[in-house]
């Protein structure tokens, strides 16, 4: 699977567990507006560092944060690359 | 050096008056020069006089209004959380030997307490008749999430709570300050006194704002002072309405500030001053980080300024100084303070080249986005599974909010780990617990360590 793929089925699944409504996910599509809350965003990075072996937040220089879903795959993208 | 005569917040007040200051809200706002001849109590101000009253105004907006009008005027202010379960209520009536409460106007009064008062507090402000000479030393009691039973009381006096605050001199700039924090706990409650005490306005979220929307109108109300945990902040730097604000100093606290949150909010804000600092309920503010690094230099343990001292006591923080709390409320309530008034904070402290750093709380509290979670409570719920034998529920490092619930899950002999079973014991918490409580990782292990007293072995 890839990491994209990952990604958003992880997405689907932290919102129904924690019954959140998801917007229609588009890369372009701000974290913030995407129906997760800060609880859920710290569930799907703890999620994808067991699936994914990596936590970008953490592990990379990189001091901007991601804005948006492109920009969190890319970002995950960036650092299982 | 002696503090000096604490103020009320009225002539705290009465220092910056005349300038228009406000707390502005999403849905309303309060002027605070408004204070001077109204009320938000109405009939009730003047035989609020004197009484001990637990606060639970409904809103931060009329929580504001009440604590101005009351610091000075009550014996004692209570200041209820948001999220204060009714069931505590007679507790804290009793402890707090309380003889009134204040209510939220917009809803019903509360039932089941035994009080000779129940004040409605509203808003817009009402004209107020008297002119109240405030001649009362209020004292002021926050409550701290009991991790188990009812919440613990914390006193403290306009003294204790301000004495990290810089008085204003009035060639000083206006402050105006923003917080994510909710003002009815200690931190917010800090940001609420600096705006007071201040010459500025204060910026606060509302219940459920988006942080963009929030960000927006802290822009628009020139906001120079900002304060959040480094999960607020996290959030901050997730949202492109970051630009939005422009502040000369942001300020990080309750939770441990990393220096990856530190970092990107000092690229992001290149003008401001970013700070983190050290404050809890029961030990008052502590000290304030300045150089931008995470932890704190060794150097500060020993003797500080305005006779604070900091020490490390079995690997945790103590604090003595003018700011921490004076002791609980309640009759078999535990000593605040030890022996030689150091008040334990039970933040574990790592010292590392000649800099302290926190690594976590003693017994194994998780502190998630700066709410405290007994692991213990999530172990009882979990151990009710059908299907589970036991469980150990940790902390696991995570970068958004600091911690977050982890669970070990040994099965019962013979059960089988079924698809489906994880999340199964993930629902049932997530219908007994508060969401930041329920494990966001459950695992299935053979066994769990025990140690030589026979408990789990919580460490690690």
């Amino acid at each position: 699977m890839s990491t994209r793929t990952i990604i958003l089925s992880q997405i689907q699944q932290v919102a129904a567990e924690q019954k959140k409504t998801l917007a229609p996910m588009t890369d372009d599509l701000s974290l913030l507006d995407s129906g997760l809350d800060s609880l859920c965003f710290a569930t799907l990075v703890a999620r994808l560092e067991d699936i994914i072996g990596v936590d970008p937040f953490t592990a990379s220089a990189d001091v901007k944060f991601p804005n948006t879903i492109g920009e969190l795959i890319a970002f995950y993208e960036h650092v299982a690359a | 050096m002696s503090q000096p005569e604490p103020l009320s917040l009225t002539e705290l007040l009465a220092a910056g008056a005349g300038v228009g200051r406000a707390i502005g809200m999403a849905d309303g706002s309060l002027v605070l020069d408004d204070l001077a001849d109204k009320t938000s109590l109405g009939g009730n101000f003047d035989a609020l006089e004197g009484r001990a009253i637990v606060l639970m105004a409904g809103d931060q907006l009329r929580t504001a209004a009440a604590l101005i009008e009351l610091d000075g005027w009550a014996r004692r202010i209570v200041l209820c959380p948001p999220d204060l379960e009714p069931k505590h209520l007679s507790a804290i009536v009793r402890d707090a030997e309380a003889d009134a409460i204040v209510y939220g106007g917009q809803s019903e009064p509360p039932q089941g307490a035994a009080v000779a008062l129940l004040a409605p507090c509203a808003l817009p402000l009402q004209p107020r008749a008297t002119k109240p000479v405030r001649a009362h030393a209020t004292e002021w009691v926050l409550l701290t999430s009991g991790t188990t039973g009812d919440p613990k009381m914390v006193a403290h006096t306009l003294a204790t709570l301000t004495g990290a605050i810089a008085p204003g001199s009035p060639q000083a700039a206006a402050q105006n300050w923003a917080t994510f924090y909710d003002i009815r706990r200690y931190g917010g409650l800090q940001i609420f006194l600096r705006a007071v005490a201040g010459l500025g306005s204060l910026t606060l979220r509302s219940d459920g704002e988006a942080i963009d929307d929030f960000l927006i109108r802290a822009g628009a109300a020139g906001v120079t002072h900002i304060s959040g945990t480094p999960s607020h902040w996290r959030l901050v730097l997730m949202n492109a309405a970051a630009r939005r604000i422009d502040p000369d100093y942001v300020r990080l606290s309750g939770e441990i500030a990393d220096s990856a949150v530190i970092d990107a909010l000092t690229k992001l804000f290149p003008r401001a001053r970013v700070a983190h600092a050290f404050a809890s309920t029961e030990a008052g503010v502590g000290f304030e980080v300045n150089d931008g690094k995470a932890g704190f230099p060794a150097s500060y343990l020993g003797k500080r300024e305005n006779g604070a001292f900091f020490k490390i006591i079995d690997g945790s923080l103590a604090i003595r100084s003018g700011r921490t709390a004076l002791r609980y409320l309640g009759d078999n309530a535990p000593a605040l303070r030890d022996a030689d008034g150091f008040v334990d904070t039970g933040d574990m402290i790592e010292l590392r080249d000649d800099r302290c750093y926190f690594v976590g709380r003693r017994g194994g509290i998780i502190n998630v986005g700066g709410a405290k979670v007994n692991p213990e409570e999530v172990e009882a719920v979990i151990n009710r599974h059908a299907s589970v034998h036991a469980s150990l529920v940790k902390a696991r490092r995570n970068p958004i909010t600091g911690a977050l619930v982890a669970a070990d899950v040994v099965l019962n002999e013979g059960v089988v780990e079924a698809p489906g079973l994880k999340d199964e014991i993930i629902a049932a918490c997530a219908r007994q617990l508060a969401p930041y409580k329920v494990p966001a990782l459950v695992r299935f292990v053979p066994a769990l360590a025990v140690n030589a007293s026979g408990k789990l072995a919580r460490n690690g």
